[in-house]
């Protein structure tokens, strides 16, 4: 099993004709991925790699049955982009584009979840179920299929704890990342909940960051409702406050959101913090009892 | 992206906010000017982007125009958390019989634009929140509805009891929340805002922080970045659509993403060194972007030695490595580099950079000990 997605999930592309969905269409496809079909305005009746293009996700999910899309339309359109797909009646969309603006996500959220779809994302890699399936732009060869789960707000710090993993021979149930920005649409604790529920998933790694109090929230859950074993890593020990750390979400605002704070959550909640990513591999093959 | 009180007084005033009358100045005679004109007492305020103006000394009341000039004589060019006064904003001063706090913010873990109202106006809020947060009234606002008249009418209750006033209240925070949105804010927030013993209702301060993704619809509030408030680091990473964040440390990060950059960070504080800056060059590897990187690192002389940490996924490190080759051949680097490519065609990175006088690393953390110890040799 893995989570969100699986070999079967049908893939549409919107913007699937730009430079980046182009790219990744072929990566997603040579990882085996269904995909099937794509989507941009003004463009419909082409098809891309074989592919057939549609000028809206409602004739693309009608005529191929898509059941997730991936978003890498510009900032300024994605929000219109990810509503669409919502409203299409799609149920897994994963939102690559950065910089939307706050309150455009603030509104997508909303939409999307009175629609009963998920949102993972915007500003971040994806998802991927080693061996299955990729929705995404991480690169598919650092992946292995195991039985460990791996979160992130980061794009490649997760590459590097995976590859670590890989070069320690522990594979990945399904690794997602949740992105870097103030809002977004699954959050650590949706995605520890489908982890718990996972019979492949025995552990989990948790990568956090400075800003908000996502970890924070993801501790007390591990503490009230989870068994499989949790280890973690949190980056920005060092960040000064007020400033922004690259990502929209990664700041330490009004004295809140530190590492600090994160890391005692986590601790107090019985979950490890790797002290440096080159850790983690251990505390994971601990935490599997190897 | 930050703006000042002033041009937040004017974004404010559009929609229909009751400012206190004021003028912006940038020297003496023409504080003096704007006094006779706004008449009366007035406050002289500088504009500067730090908070704390008030305690800085950057604040000052003045009873007439020669006053006024003398007073902005003394606050223009004097230097707030190493910001030097170019402007300052002459207003009118109003007696206060009551003063609130009304401010927006977007909420990460309710995912709506949050409402607060504190009738412990004046003060510095953060602060309120940290001691006495039963003091705040929050309410999350629908972002697809927005504010009722009815909501606001609530929120303005809850600080104001008298009804005329509590009126004048309502309108001010329906108000502030359409400029909130209009401008696409991050934050927006009177601190405070007065009542009058007369019962006038006025904005004496405001401030706004812009959402710096949805600048692209508004080129009127791009239009008023501040370009003297950053250095010319700062700015030139923005350009180059670079992440930066200038630190005080003597270890130059070149890194992609962001999570990478903090880690890394991370780590030459663990091994004892100290970062001098946060720099993630983003997705893409155009040697341009080396280039830029390269120039704003070495352009601070605390740099000692500098890190380059690359996870090479859709970003080959091939292409990094040439960034960097074409980068080091328009600018000599005197300070050592230890290169740390991994990932996607990390051997062709490894032949480029091979003959090139770099220090090579296999890990993550192999090439921070190297570079700290770099760093340490060089200090």
């Amino acid at each position: 099993m893995s989570i969100f997605l699986d070999g079967d999930t049908r893939v549409c592309v919107q913007g699937i004709t730009g430079r980046d969905g182009l790219f990744h269409t072929k990566t997603m496809l040579e990882y085996g991925t269904k995909v099937v079909c794509g989507v941009t305005p003004g463009k419909g009746g082409r098809d891309v790699e074989g592919i057939p293009v549609f000028d809206t996700v409602k004739d693309a999910v009608e005529r191929t049955r898509a059941d997730a899309s991936i978003v890498f339309v510009p900032a300024r359109f994605a929000a219109g982009a990810i509503t669409e797909a919502a409203d299409a009646g799609v149920k897994l969309i994963v939102a690559v584009s950065e910089g939307i603006p706050t309150i455009d996500a603030a509104r997508v959220y909303q939409r999307v979840r009175e629609v009963g779809a998920r949102m993972i994302g915007p500003n971040c890699p994806g998802i991927i179920s080693p061996g299955r399936a990729k929705l995404g732009i991480m690169p598919g060869w650092i992946h292995c299929r195991g039985e460990v789960g791996v979160v992130s707000r980061s794009g490649t710090l997760t590459y590097e704890v995976v590859d670590q993993l890989r070069r320690h021979g522990i594979g990945q149930s399904t690794v997602i990342g949740i992105g870097g920005d103030p809002i977004i649409g699954t959050n650590f604790i949706d995605t520890l909940q489908a982890f718990e529920a996972d019979p492949e998933t025995r552990a989990v790694v948790l990568i956090g960051e400075i800003g908000g109090t996502d970890e924070e929230d993801a501790a007390a859950f591990v503490r009230s409702s989870m068994r499989t074993p949790v280890v973690s890593f949190i980056a920005g020990r060092t960040a000064p406050a007020d400033k922004r750390m690259g990502h929209a979400g990664a700041i330490i605002a009004g004295g809140k959101g530190t590492a600090r704070e994160k890391i005692e959550a986590l601790t107090a909640a019985g979950v490890p913090v790797a002290d440096r990513p080159s850790e983690i591999p251990a505390l994971v093959a601990a935490a599997l009892g190897r | 992206m930050k703006i000042h009180e002033y041009q937040a007084r004017g974004l404010l005033l559009q929609y229909g906010v009751p400012v206190t009358p004021f003028e912006v100045v940038s020297d003496p005679r023409a504080a003096r000017q704007a006094a006779e004109r706004i008449g009366g007492t007035v406050v002289v305020k500088a504009q500067v982007h730090a908070g704390g103006r008030g305690k800085a000394g950057g604040v000052k009341l003045a009873k007439d125009p020669a006053e006024a000039e003398a007073k902005a004589n003394a606050i223009l060019g004097m230097s707030i958390k190493g910001l030097v006064v170019k402007r300052v904003v002459i207003a009118r001063a109003v007696d206060i019989a009551r003063e609130y706090y009304v401010g927006i913010v977007v909420d990460r873990a309710t995912k709506r634009p949050v409402y607060m109202v504190s009738a412990a106006g004046g003060i510095d809020i953060e602060e309120v929140a940290r001691t006495t947060p039963e003091k705040i009234v929050k309410h999350p606002v629908d972002p697809a509805k927005g504010l009722s008249a009815d909501e606001a009418a609530s929120l303005a209750s809850a600080v104001e009891a008298r009804p005329k006033q509590a009126a004048l209240v309502a309108a001010v925070i329906a108000k502030l929340y359409e400029a909130f949105v209009g401008v696409d804010a991050s934050l927006a927030e009177i601190n405070p805002l007065v009542v009058t013993p007369d019962g006038e209702v006025w904005a004496v301060d405001a401030k706004m922080n812009i959402d710096d993704n949805a600048l692209y619809r508004h080129p009127d509030v791009e239009a008023m970045r501040d370009t003297d408030e950053e250095t010319r680091e700062t700015t030139l990473a923005r350009e180059m659509g670079l992440s930066f964040v200038k630190l005080e440390g003597n270890v130059g990060c070149l890194v992609n993403g962001a999570g990478l950059a903090m880690t890394t960070m991370d780590l030459i504080k663990y091994y004892g060194g100290e970062p001098a800056n946060f720099l993630d060059i983003g997705g893409s590897s155009s040697p341009d972007k080396v280039v830029a990187a390269l120039d704003i690192i070495t352009s601070d002389p605390n740099v000692r030695s500098i890190l380059v940490n690359i996870f090479g996924g859709i970003t080959r490190c091939d292409d990094v490595a040439n960034g960097l080759v074409a980068a080091l051949k328009t600018r000599p680097v005197s300070v050592p580099i230890v290169a740390r490519l991994t990932g996607t065609n990390e051997e062709q990175a490894r032949e480029i950079l091979s003959e090139h006088n770099l220090v090579p690393a296999e890990t993550m953390d192999e090439a921070v000990e190297k570079a700290v110890g770099l760093a340490r040799r060089g200090a």
